[in-house]
């Protein structure tokens, strides 16, 4: 085990700790210590996947009829404010502003972040864009899609796209503080003896994660604000008939919005090595490994963006070059994959509820990783792009990978966030129904698409009902999976069960402090004198 | 990995050489639906109709926002850029109706932007194109247009005017004022019918064909163009080419809508 120089004293009946050390809403929305600000940021994304859950609810209901229920109005509407709630608001802030805001600091024996004030700070930033989005849902809604994609977007929409672009304009900026503040942190902030190569993986996706949304996230913000130039004063960017062109805005939104993908992914790489290392009570299977190829997916994910763009006429030869860096991105992503099962190997190996949906990640992220082999494909993307197939395939990755990531990680640090357990059987069973809701959602959705069903259709050939009811009555089962989470812990917040320092006999420096941890964390600051995952020999850990 | 990228970058060359032999047909798309013309001069909304066996190239512009044209069946698919030709081919080899959908989102009625191919045999092909249109061939349909917005009285067709030649001038390399050379393709065609001042044929003043971006339809330049095409040289005349075409009147309606707008859902 990684070791403090001082164990802390065990405390007796109420022991002061970051929750109850101060009372009061003030407390709170002035605070600075980065445990508070993560819980903050915790219920402000929950209440985002709700609200982009219901709309996903809704229009998947419309597609129950081959004409649709709603009019094409609302319809479009519904899936693009999912779109535009789901990606900015809350998969790029998921993990990283909540579980890793809340971990790195402890996982690497600092006290805060290097910037607490720049932390509150990002989380203001994140509720004003939001309020700006949700602002515009109230007001009717974006019927752009989340793309943007100019013309439509700059000139023919006649929906509340500025409110929207300005909402997801301000958020961009809480995310590039975030990141800049992991950077530093992990630069600066390390306790004597966390040398680079005894970085938890989780600190080490997180940190590559802060790269991109240092240096990708102001590029969406420049886009956007060439939109709202065109938009509001016709100055010719991107629609041809003031002199623009419209190929520009994609390459602009692209070269965010690819790396953007691996902001939502990287973070959860990490939490599926720190649960398979603990499950599986064994180091994980070769950590540079893992680490680099964290490095590596942020480096190539700024490479592969015109991959979006393969039938908008982009040159042949930009086609074969970014289908060849698509393809290479699938090297480091492969390499954790085949590292997490090797890590299981030989493992003692244990299911709780955390490790299910870490298994449940691995599966359908390979699905999401393989689908997205045959849209780097440059013949194949032909016929797939723009249907149902491509939904799919990143909802394999997003839904199927990053949110079973966050929850895997939220049932993994729960015990260490609040001090309590929720209760396992529950835990085990909503994990079981969204697995199985899930699948029924996505999977018809690869039928469909390879039958050639387009994405963003209000209403479609009565050939291809059965399975839209199929996928609808998944996403059904979908979303009362995530409500059953949200019930039990918010119940075991103040009912649960104590769990005491270390339930899962992890490593690493969390684990070593109590549950939940004080304002400062350590009460002196650790000196780490071993690898990261020092689970020893199984012997010791089964006897 | 290696195998299927490279053989996904085969089949992406591929896409992009149509034959020689090619059928040509032009598509525009706009908010929602199809515009077909063919090169006899017979047009309709949302149906396309092509013979068994013989290459089809379709060259597609956008009157508004991006659509993009998918024939599932057939597994091609492209993006229909504003201020952009695009271009797709296919043979197809079993007749039958195929569904035809627009895959990019383009506002509100995006789902109802679909249609049908029809794939015929030769003879019944050949027996329904004759049965056609009463506004003549596409390209006669341009050389009225030619006339009408006046544009032939600077194009003139065998001696140099205050314009550039316009015969033989297509597919043909043009020397520009400002020393580059282009290729008189569709592209250029286009941009210099709706911006003659983008690019000046050596030789040549700008600033003396007006621009008519915004004042012609997509459809219009099509057929246009397909004069322009028309025109083969007749003699081994003159013409280093360039052109600029003057051109001022409103669109025409179009000659003749047969099959209809059959509209699916």
């Amino acid at each position: 085990m990684a070791t403090i120089a001082r164990e802390l004293p065990e405390v007796e009946a109420e022991p002061v700790d970051y929750l109850n050390v101060e009372h009061g809403w003030k407390s709170w929305l002035f605070t600075t210590d980065h445990k508070r600000i993560a819980f903050l940021y915790l219920i402000s994304i929950t209440l985002m996947f709700f609200v982009g859950g219901a709309m996903a609810v809704l229009f998947r209901i419309n597609l129950l009829e081959p004409e649709g229920i709603f009019s094409p109005e609302v319809y479009n509407r519904l899936f693009s404010m999912h779109g535009i709630v789901m990606v900015f608001f809350f998969l790029v802030p998921s993990i990283p502003a909540t579980l890793a805001n809340f971990l790195i600091p402890i996982m690497i024996g600092a006290k805060d972040l290097a910037f607490p004030r720049i932390n509150l700070l990002s989380w203001y930033i994140y509720v004003v864009g939001a309020i700006f989005t949700l602002y515009a849902v109230i007001r009717g809604g974006v019927d752009t899609g989340w793309t943007f994609y100019a013309p439509y977007s700059s000139t023919f929409s006649n929906s509340y796209v500025l409110a929207a672009a300005v909402g997801v304009f301000i958020s961009g900026f809480s995310s590039i503080l975030t990141g800049l503040n992991f950077i530093v942190t992990v630069h600066k902030m390390r306790a004597p003896g966390m040398t680079w190569s005894r970085l938890p993986l989780f600190v080490w996706s997180n940190y590559a994660t802060g790269l991109i949304q240092v240096l990708g996230t102001p590029v969406i913000a420049i886009t956007l604000l060439l939109l709202a130039f065109e938009r509001v004063a016709r100055v010719g960017i991107f629609d041809p008939d003031i002199g623009g062109d419209p190929i520009l805005f994609q390459h602009l939104f692209w070269f965010y919005s690819h790396p953007a993908v691996y902001i939502m992914i990287l973070p959860g790489m990490g939490v599926i090595s720190e649960i398979m290392a603990c499950f599986s009570q064994k180091r994980v299977f070769g950590y540079n490994f893992v680490a680099f190829s964290s490095m590596a997916i942020a480096v190539l994910s700024f490479v592969v963006w015109g991959h979006h763009m393969f039938i908008t006429g982009e040159s042949l030869y930009l086609g074969v070059a970014f289908s060849f860096l698509t393809f290479m991105v699938a090297v480091p992503s492969a390499i954790k994959v085949f590292n997490w099962t090797a890590t299981m190997y030989k493992g003692s190996v244990s299911f709780d509820t955390p490790m299910l949906y870490a298994l449940g990640f691995i599966g359908l992220f390979t699905i999401g990783g393989l689908t997205g082999l045959h849209l780097a494909t440059l013949g194949t993307d032909v016929a797939a792009h723009g249907t149902y197939f491509v939904v799919a395939h990143f909802h394999y990755v997003m839904v199927g990978g990053m949110v079973m990531a966050f929850l895997g990680g939220l049932h993994f640090w729960w015990p260490k966030i609040t001090g309590r357990m929720y209760p396992e059987a529950w835990s085990k069973f909503a994990s079981l129904i969204i697995f199985i809701g899930f699948n029924l959602t996505f999977f018809p959705q690869f039928i469909l698409g390879y039958l050639g069903m387009p994405r963003r259709y209000q209403s479609y050939p009565p050939e291809f009902q059965a399975l839209n009811v199929l996928s609808t009555a998944g996403a059904s089962i979908l979303g009362l999976g995530y409500v059953i989470p949200m019930v039990y812990l918010t119940w075991s917040m103040f009912k649960g069960p104590k769990a005491g320092k270390n339930p899962w006999n992890a490593t690493g420096l969390e684990w070593q402090i109590q549950s939940p941890p004080t304002t400062f964390n350590f009460d002196e600051t650790p000196v780490v004198k071993e690898e990261a995952y020092n689970y020893g020999p199984l012997e010791e850990v089964v006897g | 990995m290696l195998i299927m990228f490279a053989w996904g970058a085969q089949l992406y060359y591929a896409a992009q050489q149509p034959p020689r032999n090619a059928m040509e047909i032009f598509v525009t798309g706009k908010q929602w639906m199809w515009k077909i013309q063919y090169p006899n001069g017979g047009s309709e909304i949302n149906e396309l109709h092509v013979p068994m066996n013989q290459p089809v190239k379709l060259t597609m512009a956008s009157e508004d926002v991006i659509h993009s044209f998918s024939i599932p069946a057939f597994r091609v698919r492209h993006d229909v850029v504003p201020g952009h030709y695009n271009s797709l081919w296919f043979t197809p080899s079993k007749p039958g109706r195929y569904r035809l959908f627009c895959t990019e989102y383009c506002g509100m009625l995006h789902s109802g932007m679909v249609g049908w191919v029809n794939v015929m045999e030769e003879r019944e092909y050949a027996e329904w194109m004759s049965g056609g249109g009463t506004g003549g061939s596409l390209a006669q349909q341009g050389e009225t247009m030619f006339a009408q917005y006046g544009c032939s009285t600077c194009h003139l067709n065998d001696q140099q005017g205050r314009c550039p030649v316009l015969r033989g001038l297509y597919n043909k390399p043009v020397q520009l004022a400002d020393g580059r050379t282009v290729l008189a393709d569709d592209a250029y065609l286009r941009e210099s019918i709706l911006e003659p001042n983008a690019k000046i044929a050596s030789g040549f003043e700008p600033d003396i064909m007006p621009n008519f971006k915004g004042q012609i339809s997509e459809q219009n330049v099509i057929q246009l163009i397909a004069y322009i095409k028309s025109l083969a040289p007749s003699q081994p005349a003159s013409q280093q080419g360039s052109q600029q075409a003057p051109v001022v009147i409103a669109p025409r309606a179009q000659a003749n809508n047969r099959a209809g707008a059959a509209r699916q859902r």
